[in-house]
C-alpha cells in the first residue's frame, strides 16, 4: 500500500516531533515560551565561537563513554556500571596531576594512563562482581555510588586545599597538568584526537576484529557462539575492560580539561547520559558521535536557558529524555505495525 | 549497647518498606520496574506539591500515588505489548523520572509543607517496649505496618494471591488453568507503582519534609535491592530495610565518637552500597552455593531458606507469549 | 460424550501438521494415537484439548460444535489433556495446584478443599498429601493430580500424552488401572496417546495412527503387531545394497558411560564408532540418543564411564577442547543452536576460520564464503543475513562451515525439515568425508534415512540402547518394534 510505505519512511521523525513538541507544551505550563527557551539553548551554542567549542569540550568525554559502551552492548551487556567507570578514570588522572610534577607532555602522558587503567579496574570490579552471582545492574550501580563516594572523601580529607576544605573541589592542578586548551575555552584539541583515535579503535575492534566479530556473536546468541567456538566469560570480561579504559579515558579528559580540579559532581551525570546516547542511536557505530554531539549540544547550551530564562537547566535532560523514551517506545515502524496487526487476533499471554 | 530510638528507625524505614512491598508484588507477576528510583523521585515531589498547593497530605499521596501507577504503566506496556526490554524502558524512565522531578519542582524547593501529623493511640502507646515504637507514630507509619501485614497475606494466604504467584511463577501453567495473565500483569505492575509513588510521598511529607532536588535519589536502587535480599517476600524485605536503617543508625551514633565526623559521613554513605554487594552476593552468589553443598546436613534446609532466594521464575525481561 | 472431529487442518509455516483429519469417539473407550514424531499427534491433540486453535475443520462434542479459545475453556467443556511434563507450579504445594483457577473468593478453603483432594484420590487409589510441594514429588505423583484436577474440572475426554515415561511400574499399574475404571465405569473416553506398542495392545480397544499430518488408518485391538507397524512406518522398496566399506580403526570409543540429567537418565552405554563408519541413532524424541550425542561432544559431563577420541580419554575435557581434537557437533535447532541470526554468511565463515588472526581480512573471507557457497550449493550471497535462508540452505551452510578434516561429525537430526535434494546432497557431502577417514555419528527419526545411509544401527528407548544392528541386515519391522520398547 502506498500509504504505508509513505508512513514508514517519514517514521524515524515522528518520536523526535512528539518530544519536542511535548517539552514544548512543558515550557507553555511553565510561562515560557518554547521558541524563546530554544532559541536560548541554540544561543547557548552558536551564538559565538567559545561556546561551540564548550559543546566540543562536553561532547568529548560523552563520546569516549558512548564509544565504550557500542563494544559492552554488541557483547550483549548493560554496563551501568560506566558513570563509575569515569568517575574513577578522572581520579586516576587526578591522582597524577597532584602527586606528580613533570614537564607537560610526560606528566599528561601518565595522567591520560592512569585515568585508563583506572577506568579499565572499575570495570574489571563490576565484571567480577558478575562472576559471582551479582547482576550487572547492581553491580554497577553500587560501584558508581562507591565512585562518588570516594570522590568526595578525597576531596574532603586528603586531598583538601590546604585552606581547608570548601568540600566543593580540591586544588586547581599545576599548569603542567592540564590540557592545552584553545583559547580561554574548556576545550583541548588534544582530546579530540584522543578522541578520534579511540574512536577509531572501537571503529577498528567491532568491525574489523575477530574479536570484535565474537561479541557479535555472542550478544545475538550466546548458545550458538558457544557452539561455534567462543568462550563467553573471557570474551565479556575484556568487553567491560575496554569499555571501562574508554569511560577512564573520557574522565581523565573531563577533569584534565572541562575543570581544573576535582570536583563533587565530576561526571556531570555523562555516563549515564552515554547510555541515552548509545540507545537513542539505536546502538548504531556512526549515528553514536553525531547523536552524542546533539546531546551535548543541547545540554551545553541549556546553561544559556537557565540564564536567560529562569528555568531549571535539566529541560535539557527533558527533552533529550523524552526523546530517547519515544524513540525507543514507538519508533521502530515494524513494532508499531505489528502493534495494530494483532488487535484482532486473539491475545493470550 | 543497641538503645537505638527505634520508633525514629522504624519511621526512617516507612517509605522504603512501602517502596520494597510495591515492587515485590509487581515482580512477582514477572514486571520488574527499574524506573523505581526516578519514579520515587517525581512521586516525591507530586506529592510534596499536590498537598503544597491543596493543603491536605492526603491529596498529596493520591497523586503520588497516581503519577507512580503511571510510570509502571508505561514499563508494562512496553514490555508486554511492545516486547521491549525492561531493563531499557526502565532505565531511560528512571533518569527521566529524576530529570522531570528537578524541573517540575523547581518552584516548590525548601518550602514547608503539610505533614502527616501524629497520631498516637491511645492505651497502646504505653505498653512496655513495643508501645512507644509500634503505637505512638502517625498514620503513614500505621500504614506501611498494616501494608506490610496486607500484602504478605494477599500474596500467600489469599486465593487471588494464588494466581498472583502463578503468573509470576508458570505463566502457562496459569493461562492453562484459565487465569487472565496479561491483565494481571497490568493490574499488579500499576500496583506497585502506586505503592512506589505512595512510598516517595511519604518521605517528601513525613520523614523528610519539603522538597529539593535529589530528595529521594538512591533509595530506589536500595528498594531492588533489598525485594531479592527479601527473597520476594514482603515480610523478609520489610525486616532487610528495619536492617538496614539499624545498622546504619547504630553505626551513626556509636562510630562518631571514636572515628569522627567525616570519616563517619562517608562510611554511613557507602554502607547502603557495600551491604547491597554483600546481600547480593550471598544471596545469588556462587559461595553460598557451595557453602551449603559442603554444610553438615542438618544445616543444609535451614541455611538454604535463609541464605538463598529464587526469583518467580517467569520474571525478567522476555514475556513471552503463554 | 461423543467427540468429533471434522478435517481438522493446522500448518506452521510450510510444515503442515494436520491434514484433514477426522475421527470419531464414542464414549466409555480408550483410544490410541500411533505415530512417529512430526506424525502430528501432539498438534491435533493441543487443538483438541483448546491450547491452539485449528487453521480450518471443527470439533463436536455430543454433536454441539465447540470454540475452544483456551485450555480452561476446553476444559468447561469437559475436554482436558494432562501432559507429558504436567502444567503444574513447582513451587506450589498440592493444594495451592488444586485450587489454582478453581476456587472462588478470597480465601483458600484449605480445610475443606484438602478432604474433598484426599477423597478423591483414594476414589482412583491415589495418596495424596495436600501439604506437599510439588517439586518434591515424582512424575507420577503429578500426574496423579493433574489427573484429579481434570477430573473434578469436569473432563469427560482425558487425553494422556506420552504417561508413563519415566514413572515407576507401580505408578503406571495404578494408573492403567484407574483409567479403565474411568472408561468402564464412569464412562468417559479416553486417548492415549503413545509409542509403546506393548501399552497400546494392553489398554486400548482400538487405535488410530498417524503418519506425516494425515490419518492414516486404524485398527480394532488386539491386533498382530506387524499390523501397526506397517501403519506407523512407511513401507519401503527393498534396500538398495550399499558397497558395505569396511570401518577402520575406532574413532569415538564410549565405554560403560552413564549420563544423568534432571529429565533422564542414560544407562550404561558402550558404543565404538570406527574411521569412515556411518552409525544411525533410532528412537522416538527424548528417548536418550540426544544427551548420548552431547556427551559425545563433551557438552554433557559422563557420571561414570570413559570416552575416548582415536585411544586418547577425553571423559574430563569439555566442549571446547573436544572440538579441538577434531571433532563437530552440529545441533537440529539450526538457528537456535549453531548458527547466529544477525549475522552474514561471511561472518560466520570468519567466526570459524582455521587461521585465527587478530584482524579479519574481510575481502579474504567474503572470498572464501562464496567459493563455499558455490561449492555446497548454497542460494545465498556472501552479505545474506543467515536467517534469511531457507532451512535446507541453513542446513548445508552449516556444512560448509566445516573445517576441512575432522575425525568425528555428531549430527542431530541432520535433514529434518529438508526437501529431497537438499537431503541427497548432504548425505553425498557426508559420504564423501566418509571416504576421507571421518567417523559419523547421527540421530534421525526418519527411519528410511537411518536404515539406507548407516552402516550400523542402535536403537534407544526408555534411556537404553538396543543390541547395534548391522543396517544392511536390519527391517523396519525390527527398527519399529524396538522403538516401541519391544526386544
Amino acid at each position: 500500500m502506498k500509504g504505508w510505505a509513505w508512513l514508514e519512511r517519514i517514521w524515524p521523525s515522528v518520536p523526535i516531533l512528539s518530544a519536542l513538541a511535548l517539552t514544548s507544551l512543558l515550557l507553555l505550563a511553565f510561562g515560557t515560551s518554547p521558541v524563546v527557551a530554544f532559541g536560548a539553548i541554540w544561543e547557548g551554542v552558536f551564538s559565538t565561537p567559545e561556546r561551540m567549542l564548550t559543546a566540543l569540550a562536553f561532547w568529548i568525554p560523552l563520546l569516549l563513554s558512548a564509544a565504550g559502551l557500542l563494544v559492552t552492548f554488541q557483547a550483549g551487556l548493560w554496563n551501568i556500571g560506566i558513570e563509575g567507570q569515569f568517575i574513577l578514570g578522572a581520579l586516576g588522572a587526578s591522582w597524577v596531576a597532584l602527586s606528580l610534577h613533570l614537564p607537560a607532555p610526560l606528566q599528561i602522558t601518565l595522567e591520560i594512563l592512569a585515568g585508563i587503567a583506572a577506568g579499565a579496574l572499575w570495570a574489571g570490579v563490576a565484571a567480577l562482581l558478575k562472576r559471582w552471582g551479582v547482576h550487572e545492574i547492581f553491580g554497577g550501580l553500587a560501584l558508581n555510588n562507591l565512585a562518588i563516594i570516594l570522590t568526595n572523601y578525597l576531596i574532603a580529607g586528603p586531598w583538601q586545599p590546604p585552606e581547608g576544605g570548601s568540600f566543593r573541589g580540591t586544588v586547581p592542578f599545576h599548569e603542567d597538568a592540564i590540557l592545552p586548551l584553545l583559547g580561554s575555552t574548556r576545550f583541548s584539541p588534544l582530546s579530540l584526537v584522543l578522541a578520534a583515535f579511540a574512536f577509531g579503535l572501537v571503529v577498528l575492534a567491532l568491525r574489523n576484529s575477530a574479536w570484535g566479530l565474537r561479541l557479535k556473536a555472542l550478544g545475538r546468541n550466546p548458545r550458538s557462539a558457544f557452539l561455534l567456538g567462543v568462550s563467553s566469560n573471557r570474551e565479556a570480561l575484556l568487553a567491560m575492560l575496554f569499555c571501562g579504559a574508554l569511560a577512564g579515558l573520557g574522565g581523565a579528559v573531563r577533569v584534565l580539561s572541562w575543570f581544573d580540579s576535582l570536583r563533587q559532581s565530576i561526571s556531570g551525570g555523562i555516563g549515564y547520559l552515554a547510555l541515552m546516547v548509545v540507545i537513542l542511536a539505536g546502538f548504531r557505530l556512526y549515528l553514536t558521535p553525531l547523536v552524542a554531539l546533539f546531546f551535548a549540544s543541547v545540554l551545553s547550551g541549556s546553561i544559556v536557558l537557565q540564564l536567560r530564562t529562569q528555568l531549571h537547566s535539566s529541560l535539557g535532560d527533558i527533552l533529550t529524555g523524552v526523546m530517547v523514551l519515544f524513540v525507543l517506545l514507538f519508533g521502530d515502524f515494524a513494532r508499531i505495525r505489528n502493534l495494530f496487526k494483532s488487535r484482532g487476533s486473539k491475545e493470550d499471554v | 549497647m543497641f538503645d537505638l530510638n527505634w520508633a525514629t528507625v522504624l519511621l526512617q524505614s516507612a517509605p522504603l518498606i512501602i517502596a520494597v512491598c510495591g515492587e515485590t508484588i509487581s515482580e512477582r507477576v514477572g514486571v520488574v520496574n527499574l524506573s523505581l528510583d526516578g519514579s520515587m523521585l517525581i512521586s516525591a515531589m507530586t506529592g510534596f506539591v499536590a498537598a503544597y498547593l491543596s493543603g491536605s497530605a492526603l491529596v498529596g499521596f493520591l497523586a503520588a500515588a497516581a503519577v507512580g501507577a503511571f510510570f509502571a504503566f508505561i514499563v508494562a506496556y512496553g514490555s508486554l505489548a511492545l516486547r521491549l526490554s525492561q531493563v531499557a524502558v526502565g532505565f531511560v524512565l528512571t533518569l527521566l523520572g529524576d530529570s522531570l522531578s528537578a524541573f517540575l519542582g523547581q518552584d516548590f524547593t525548601r518550602l514547608p509543607g503539610p505533614w502527616v501529623p501524629k497520631l498516637p493511640i491511645p492505651v497502646l502507646k504505653d505498653l512496655p517496649v513495643i508501645g512507644p515504637v509500634f503505637f505512638n507514630q502517625d498514620a503513614m507509619v500505621y500504614f506501611t505496618l498494616l501494608l506490610v501485614a496486607a500484602t504478605y497475606w494477599w500474596i500467600f494466604k489469599s486465593r487471588p494471591g494464588l494466581e498472583l504467584r502463578s503468573t509470576g511463577e508458570r505463566p502457562e501453567a496459569a493461562f492453562a488453568r484459565g487465569v487472565h495473565v496479561r491483565r494481571l500483569r497490568y493490574l499488579y505492575a500499576m500496583v506497585g507503582g502506586a505503592l512506589i509513588g505512595i512510598a516517595g510521598a511519604a518521605y517528601s511529607l513525613d520523614v523528610k519534609i519539603g522538597w529539593a532536588e535529589g530528595h529521594t535519589r538512591g533509595l530506589g536502587w536500595i528498594a531492588l535491592a533489598v525485594v531479592i535480599f527479601g527473597g520476594w517476600s514482603p515480610l523478609r524485605g520489610a525486616l532487610g530495610v528495619l536492617l538496614l536503617v539499624g545498622v546504619r543508625s547504630w553505626i551513626g551514633i556509636y562510630l562518631q565518637p571514636t572515628a569522627g565526623a567525616d570519616s563517619t559521613v562517608v562510611i554511613l554513605n557507602a554502607l547502603p552500597w557495600l551491604l547491597m554487594l554483600v546481600v547480593l552476593l550471598v544471596v545469588s552468589g556462587k559461595f553460598t552455593g557451595s557453602l551449603i553443598a559442603n554444610a553438615p546436613p542438618r544445616l543444609k534446609r535451614p541455611l538454604q531458606r535463609l541464605l538463598q532466594v529464587a526469583p518467580p521464575a517467569a520474571l525478567g525481561a522476555d514475556l513471552k507469549e503463554g | 460424550m461423543r467427540v468429533e472431529l471434522q478435517s481438522i487442518s493446522k500448518h506452521f509455516g510450510t510444515v503442515q501438521a494436520n491434514q484433514e483429519i477426522s475421527l470419531t469417539l464414542d464414549p466409555g473407550s480408550i483410544y490410541g494415537l500411533l505415530g512417529e514424531n512430526g506424525a502430528g499427534k501432539s498438534t491435533l491433540m493441543k487443538i483438541l484439548s483448546g491450547y491452539q486453535p485449528p487453521d480450518s475443520g471443527c470439533i463436536l462434542l455430543d454433536g454441539k460444535l465447540q470454540n475452544f479459545r483456551s485450555p480452561a475453556d476446553a476444559l468447561a467443556a469437559g475436554v482436558g489433556m494432562l501432559y507429558q511434563e504436567p502444567l503444574d507450579l513447582p513451587p506450589f504445594t498440592v493444594l495451592e495446584n488444586y485450587l489454582l483457577g478453581r476456587a472462588r473468593g478470597l480465601t483458600v478453603p484449605t480445610r475443606q478443599a484438602a478432604r474433598e483432594l484426599i477423597e478423591l484420590g483414594t476414589r482412583y487409589g491415589f495418596q495424596i498429601n495436600p501439604e506437599e510441594t510439588i517439586r518434591n514429588l515424582s512424575l507420577g505423583e503429578r500426574q496423579q493430580l493433574e489427573l484429579l484436577r481434570l477430573l473434578s474440572g469436569g473432563a469427560q475426554l482425558l487425553i494422556l500424552d506420552e504417561p508413563t515415561t519415566g514413572i515407576s511400574a507401580e505408578q503406571k499399574d495404578l494408573l492403567f488401572a484407574s483409567m479403565r475404571s474411568l472408561a468402564s465405569k464412569e464412562g468417559k473416553t479416553l486417548i492415549l496417546v503413545s509409542h509403546k506398542l506393548d501399552e497400546v495392545q494392553e489398554l486400548c480397544s482400538q487405535v488410530f495412527v498417524l503418519r506425516k499430518g494425515i490419518l492414516v488408518g486404524g485398527a480394532k485391538l488386539p491386533c498382530p503387531q506387524s499390523e501397526l507397524v506397517d501403519l506407523m512406518f512407511e513401507q519401503l522398496p527393498p534396500r538398495r545394497r550399499r558397497a558395505k566399506s569396511a570401518p577402520g580403526k575406532p574413532v569415538l570409543d564410549l565405554q560403560g558411560a552413564i549420563v544423568r540429567t534432571a529429565r533422564m537418565d542414560l544407562e550404561r552405554v558402550s558404543l565404538q564408532v570406527g574411521a569412515g563408519e556411518v552409525f544411525g541413532l533410532a528412537g522416538l524424541e527424548g528417548s536418550g540418543q540426544e544427551l548420548l550425542l552431547k556427551a559425545c561432544a563433551g557438552l554433557l559431563p559422563i557420571a561414570q564411564g570413559r570416552r575416548l577420541l582415536a585411544g586418547e580419554d577425553l571423559t574430563h575435557l569439555g566442549y571446547h577442547a573436544t572440538c579441538n581434537r577434531g571433532v563437530r557437533y552440529i545441533a537440529a535447532g539450526r538457528l537456535e543452536e549453531g548458527l547466529v541470526g544477525g549475522l552474514t554468511l561471511t561472518e560466520h565463515m570468519a567466526l570459524v576460520t582455521e587461521e585465527p588472526s587478530f584482524l579479519v581480512d574481510w575481502p579474504a573471507n567474503r572470498k572464501q564464503t562464496a567459493e563455499r557457497i558455490q561449492r555446497y550449493q548454497v542460494v545465498g550471497t556472501p552479505e545474506s543475513m543467515v536467517e534469511e535462508l531457507s532451512g535446507g540452505n541453513q542446513q548445508r551452510f552449516l556444512f560448509g562451515l566445516l573445517p576441512s578434516s575432522l575425525k568425528l561429525v555428531l549430527m542431530e537430526h541432520p535433514t529434518r525439515g529438508l526437501d529431497l535434494r537438499s537431503t541427497d546432497w548432504i548425505w553425498q557431502q557426508l559420504n564423501d568425508r566418509r571416504t576421507e577417514g571421518t567417523a559419523i555419528l547421527f540421530i534421525s527419526a526418519d527411519l528410511d534415512e537411518i536404515l539406507e545411509r548407516s552402516d550400523r544401527i542402535a536403537v534407544f528407548f526408555s534411556g537404553r540402547m538396543s543390541r547395534v544392528l548391522d543396517a544392511a541386515q536390519t527391517s523396519v519391522d525390527e527398527l519399529g518394534r524396538l522403538i516401541g520398547g519391544q526386544q
